[in-house]
């Protein structure tokens, strides 16, 4: 046994494997081939394409063993990456537009890190839920139905009535009722909404959030109308641009107060196993909201470039400019905005500045191509 | 231990003489039983009246980590599972950071088994790490490595070493212990109560230690094992087993009762050799000149219990050899077992036989002492026996404070 032990694992010299890029790539496929035989639960793990090799160099080791069976959550973090929730759309009478959504909060298991799963509160099933996309004065209509075991609500950040505002006595819905709230989509600017049932800590943690992006108007800020433009989904400056909203989590699967795991979009290591894939000359906007619970703060840094930072992305100008970390507190957000024209095609990593919750899962990888097809 | 074999002998010589009829019904009424079991068996599992208890809680999960093993591939941890359900390990962390690693073998672990945990980590020499197990429900189970050093392997270039150092913490001091056979000899009757009394004074002192260190060990193996259930059940057992086999021809004096302290003796000494293996292994304690030698001084007291109830006899070399071994060498054997770090629940049985074997001979001894005090017609609770034994204590505890790390 303990022969075995030592020719299986000394064969492959993995104690080295700690970064070493040019032997983590062979090594990551020798790890897949072993984990598919090894690992029964997740075996469904094959080796993957090169760009998949290169990015496990990496991270070596240092990951997460496995695959999240995407199909069973119902939801997928690549996919939330870009799945705006315009809602139904249609005219109010005075000419503005009426985006009508149907949320309903559901309790629901999901598998969070790979092989461990999490019983979760939801809208609509996904963690984080919908991200509701409308334009700077749109009128907003959610029918929030809850059919989960316990009150349920939907405290969105941005100017509504207080009859709105989603707390206890004020639009809190209880298993089994339902509410509608109803407001206009202001400021423009990257937003969030999340429950506010008590006890909040455990309503946040739990799943109960998701982004809320409001696009500016150009018609009401003509002094920047070119930025208000291509901030607009739809027009075409903005399809210029690559966009997509990395919403950080993390989960406390034995509910001890800490997190035990750490993601953008809920999986722990997702994008360090599957890259984001971008192309090298068009520029990129990433609306960043922070809702992780139990630790003060969150971070992103981006490895080898830096960004215009938006701070909650209600002004058109960036608030702080040319930097490559920015650190939000719970419920902070802010759009983020860079190139890699001017860089050589690669692998570009981002992840979270406190390097615990880097390897606890919020860590990923940008694969820069010439152009995405 | 007679009265129990004997009624069975009964059984096996009427039963021939029984007519096969009388012997099935009697079979007959001895399955009954057993059928009921099955039929309530068969109920439980058939019916699902039990689901009224299902609240929809997650099942229990235990998790128990026996063994971690740290060599240049990494770091090698050995699991048993306990619990109502089988345990799914989904995610190993180390440090706070997910890490790859290899189950062998693989797939959810039943209650009991045994599964190795491989993890390629570059462990950090003398630094504290932690291993965090996650299961499929999110429930973690952590494992602290005090201080990180390579695990020791059985290698010859280890084990010599290991067996000179259990050779001067187990036989060494025994030796010495010894060579106050010719002065003991030359005491006066009280003067050798006084020395008996000292060794059941020092039995006293192992029989706590060893209890100790057995219960110790059953804290840290597998609940499914129950280990302070175990160590007293075991003690217990090994205390009558020896007590009855010990006096198959009346009550042990000179060299058997000898044997008996030496054995008693070697089996704590095995229990002291696995604690300063696994004190090694887990990097726990440098080993000084001075800790080695405070190991000595302690166990000198050993050979002069050993000799104790020989100076009425006049015992030949060699038998003095293989007492001495008898006591000291179970050091060495223990010093090796401990460094490879075997799994609690085993070093928690043999300490236990151990405080069952010291306890037999505290009995032995002490009835010897009054059967000797009987002799001289003088009462065995003497000054001399009351000083003999509180002394015997008094040098175990002080010497003891020289080996406690």
């Amino acid at each position: 046994m303990r022969n075995w032990i030592a020719r299986r694992l000394s064969r492959r010299g993995l104690l080295s494997g700690g970064a070493v890029a040019a032997g983590g790539a062979v090594l990551a496929t020798l790890a897949n081939e072993h984990r598919a035989t090894a690992q029964g639960p997740h075996s469904h793990q094959a080796t993957g394409p090169a760009p998949e090799a290169n990015a496990h160099a990496a991270h070596g080791n240092m990951v997460v063993v496995g695959e999240v069976d995407h199909a069973q959550n119902g939801f997928h973090p690549a996919a939330m990456l870009t799945d705006w929730d315009g809602g139904k759309v249609s005219q109010l009478p005075d000419g503005r537009t009426l985006r009508s959504y149907e949320i309903v909060g559901v309790d629901k298991e999901i598998e969070i890190i790979p092989g461990v799963n999490f019983p979760a509160w939801t809208y609509n099933g996904r963690v984080p839920g919908p991200t509701i996309r409308a334009t700077e004065g749109d009128r907003i209509r959610i029918v929030f139905r809850n059919e989960g075991s316990h009150p349920h609500s939907m405290h969105f950040h941005g100017i509504h009535a207080a009859r709105m505002d989603g707390i206890p006595g004020a639009g809190l819905v209880l298993p089994g009722g339902e509410f509608v709230y109803e407001f206009d989509a202001l400021p423009f600017g990257c937003h969030l909404y999340h429950c506010h049932a008590l006890p909040l800590k455990r309503h946040i943690h739990k799943g109960m959030y998701g982004a809320f992006i409001v696009d500016p108007d150009p018609r009401r800020h003509p002094e920047h109308e070119a930025v208000a433009r291509s901030r607009l989904l739809g027009t075409p400056e903005n399809k210029e641009w690559q966009e997509m909203v990395m919403v950080m989590n993390g989960f406390d699967t034995d509910l001890d107060g800490e997190n035990e795991s750490y993601a953008i979009n809920t999986v722990a290591h997702y994008f360090a196993k599957s890259p984001i894939r971008l192309a090298r000359a068009r520029p990129i906007r990433i609306y960043l909201v922070n809702v992780l619970e139990f630790d003060q703060i969150n971070s992103f840094h981006l490895h080898a470039n830096f960004f215009d930072y938006y701070d909650h992305g209600t002004t058109l100008t960036p608030t702080l400019k040319t930097i490559d970390t920015v650190m939000q507190c719970q419920a902070q957000r802010g759009i983020l905005e860079f190139t890699f024209r001017d860089h050589e095609p690669g692998m570009y990593m981002f992840h979270a500045h406190q390097s615990e919750f880097a390897e606890l899962g919020w860590m990923g990888m940008f694969e820069v191509v010439e152009a995405t097809s | 231990m007679n009265e129990i074999v004997r009624p069975q002998t009964d059984i096996v010589q009427t039963a021939p003489s029984a007519p096969p009829a009388r012997r099935y019904r009697q079979l007959a009424w001895f399955t009954l039983p057993f059928l009921a079991l099955l039929v309530a068996a068969a109920w439980l599992v058939g019916g699902d009246w039990l689901k009224a208890f299902d609240a929809g809680a997650p099942p229990v999960e235990k998790l128990t980590f026996e063994r971690t093993v740290l060599d240049g591939d990494g770091i090698h941890a050995k699991v048993r599972a306990g619990g109502s359900a089988p345990i799914t390990i989904a995610q190993v962390q180390v440090d706070e950071a997910y890490w790859q690693f290899w189950q062998h073998p693989a797939g959810p672990l039943d209650s009991l088994s045994t599964a190795w945990l491989h993890i390629p980590y570059p462990w950090v020499l003398g630094e504290k790490h932690t291993i965090k197990v996650l299961s499929k429900t999110g429930v973690a189970f952590e494992k602290e490595i005090e201080v990180a050093v390579p695990s020791p392997k059985p290698q010859p270039g280890q084990l010599l070493p290991q067996a000179l150092l259990g050779t001067f913490v187990g036989i060494v001091p025994v030796v010495i212990g010894m060579l106050f056979y010719p002065a003991l000899r030359s005491l006066g009757r009280s003067g050798l109560n006084f020395v008996l009394a000292l060794t059941v004074g020092l039995l006293a002192f192992l029989l706590i230690d060893t209890m100790k260190e057995a219960l110790e060990f059953a804290g840290k193996s597998a609940s499914s094992f129950q280990g302070t259930t175990m160590v007293l059940l075991v003690a217990a057992t090994a205390f009558l087993l020896l007590l009855v086999v010990g006096r198959r021809d009346g009550t042990p004096t000179g060299l058997a009762l000898a044997t008996f302290i030496a054995l008693g003796i070697g089996l704590h000494n095995f229990g002291e050799g696995l604690a300063i293996g696994a004190a090694f292994a887990a990097g726990v304690a440098g080993l000084g000149v001075f800790l080695v030698l405070g190991f000595t001084l302690h166990n000198v007291s050993e050979g002069i219990g050993i000799v104790a109830p020989l100076v009425d006899e006049r015992p030949s070399l060699p038998v003095f050899a293989g007492l001495a071994l008898l006591a000291g060498a179970p050091a060495i054997v223990g010093i090796w077992l401990g460094s490879l770090s075997y799994s609690p629940q085993w070093s928690a049985l043999a300490l236990a036989i151990g405080a069952g074997a010291i306890l037999q001979v505290i009995v032995e001894v002490t009835s010897y002492l009054a059967r000797q005090s009987g002799y001289q017609d003088t009462r065995w609770l003497s000054p001399s026996t009351i000083s003999g034994f509180v002394v015997g204590i008094g040098v175990m505890y002080v010497t003891a404070m020289l080996v406690k790390v």
